[in-house]
């Protein structure tokens, strides 16, 4: 028996077989649950955006609620919303988009070098995905993904604005993996719940907004435009600083919110 | 039955794959930092360690020498791919946290050791306990490294607060360095240590013996 299992047939009708069970099973198991993975993503996705907004209540049906957000796209650098030849000629579909993936498409993209990158992304896509906010009761008007490095990770987060397009409704990330503890705080409630109310840009229309060093001291008159600093996370916090002043910031989404706020949504 | 009984509970206090064994190390550092998150990997493990000693076991008559560890790798990595496209569909969450190390699963020495140390070796039936057995010694060592890690590094269990920290008001002061991978070793390294104190046979003997101080004298 032994010597049999060894011959050189033997072994290779025992890895093809091998190999072809094998395979079916890995393959049936990644088609058969693809469907209830990508659910599963975009629910995730939607509960983020929606939390970023503070719309959501505990218990709240996530679909039903996410029937008053619609996705835009903006041509970034133009600093308004796409128009649809724009995105014909683009040969993409609002529904589809996916800025994440268009970020690292050439056609879709454009590089940054050294001094117009100081959220260190690399590349930026040309349209960025914007939810605006239907429901008249909710305080959001606008939610604005936002993403940059941070101390080990690329983090992705959103935004949401008020009517003023300054002040913050709610912040937060829905994919990071900076130090558990240290920077991974950055999705402590606690903390998110420190931007609400906080204000992007200053008199002279600078996106100030950032991570204060330790805690913010509540006479300072730049307060509004701070939020504590992550104890033991230097380098993520100047990352989410950078993240943030970057895409409120000029080259970001600041010429866009500059003519939202004279034209209105 | 009795055989049963130390195939399935062995492996948790005389024969523990970390303690005693000092296999898959890395995934006790990695993994370790929360509770819930150990608890999943210890699952996920346990899972394929039982059914690659299953199935590895169903099949040994016909796994030809000259490839059986590849044989092994498939099996292993086959049902590690399974395990993490059920984590993604079932429990979004935790494989969410869990990223990397469902899939370095294949990769732990417990799963391929027991395959190659016992599966091959003996029937499917006892092969499958062997598995579930192993993992359960590694669920319980990631478990006890997880309660430490979780309770002085962020003063929770399962995500619930026990320790109310400073940062939310209280007074307990987490220590940061219990949720860096290093302070696994040190809580593995107490476990170990605990564990040959209690079952003396644990200890092994010294490989060589240190020398008496030489004086500086001779050095000179």
């Amino acid at each position: 028996m032994a010597s049999s299992n060894d011959s050189i047939s033997k072994t290779i009708i025992v890895a093809v077989a091998l190999c072809l069970v094998c395979s079916i099973f890995v393959a049936g198991a990644a088609v058969g649950l693809k469907p209830i993975q990508q659910a599963n993503k975009d629910l995730d996705r939607k509960r983020n955006i929606l939390a970023a907004a503070q719309m959501l209540q505990p218990g709240d049906d996530i679909d039903r609620v996410f029937a008053n957000v619609e996705k835009r796209l903006v041509n970034v650098a133009e600093g308004r919303f796409a128009t649809d030849a724009e995105l014909a000629e683009a040969g993409v579909t609002v529904a589809s988009y996916n800025q994440q993936a268009a970020a690292k498409d050439p056609a879709l993209s454009s590089s940054l070098s050294g001094d117009e990158d100081p959220a260190s992304i690399k590349r930026r896509a040309k349209f960025a995905t914007v939810y605006v906010v239907k429901d008249e009761d909710a305080k959001a008007r606008i939610i604005l993904p936002v993403h940059g490095y941070g101390l080990w990770s690329t983090m992705y987060g959103f935004m949401a604005l008020e009517e003023d397009f300054s002040t913050v409704v709610g912040f937060g990330f829905y994919q990071q993996a900076e130090t558990p503890g240290l920077g991974g705080e950055v999705d402590n409630p606690a903390w998110k719940a420190l931007w609400a109310g906080k204000e992007v840009y200053n008199e002279q229309g600078e996106a100030v907004l950032g991570l204060a060093k330790g805690a913010v001291d509540a006479n300072d008159p730049q307060a509004s435009h701070k939020v504590d600093g992550l104890s033991g996370a230097t380098l993520t916090s100047r990352g989410v600083t950078n993240l943030v002043q970057y895409w409120l910031g000029e080259e970001g989404f600041g010429p866009f919110l500059t003519k939202l706020r004279s034209e209105g949504v | 039955m009795s055989e049963v009984k130390k195939v399935l509970f062995g492996p948790i206090l005389s024969n523990n794959p970390i303690a005693l064994q000092i296999l898959g190390i890395c995934s006790a550092l990695a993994v370790t930092s929360s509770l819930s998150v150990s608890l999943v990997m210890s699952i996920a493990l346990t899972t394929v360690c039982a059914f690659s000693n299953l199935f590895i076991a169903v099949i040994r008559a016909h796994i030809p020498n000259s490839i059986r560890i590849i044989v092994q790798m498939i099996i292993i990595a086959s049902l590690v791919i399974v395990v993490d496209q059920v984590l993604k569909a079932f429990a979004f969450e935790i494989s969410k946290q869990l990223s990397v190390f469902v899939g370095l699963i294949i990769t732990n020495c417990i799963v391929m050791g027991r395959a190659e140390a016992y599966a091959m070796k003996n029937g499917p039936a006892m092969s499958f306990l062997d598995g579930i057995g192993n993992g359960l010694g590694y669920s319980a060592m990631l478990m006890i490294v997880g309660f430490f890690r979780e309770l002085l590094g962020a003063g929770k269990l399962f995500g619930v607060p026990v320790l109310e920290t400073v940062q939310n008001g209280g007074w307990y002061q987490p220590n940061g360095l219990m949720l860096l991978p290093p302070s696994a070793f040190f809580v593995i390294g107490l476990v170990i240590w605990a564990l040959r104190a209690y079952k003396k046979e644990q200890v092994e003997e010294p490989e060589f013996k240190i020398a008496k101080n030489s004086r500086s004298q001779e050095a000179l």
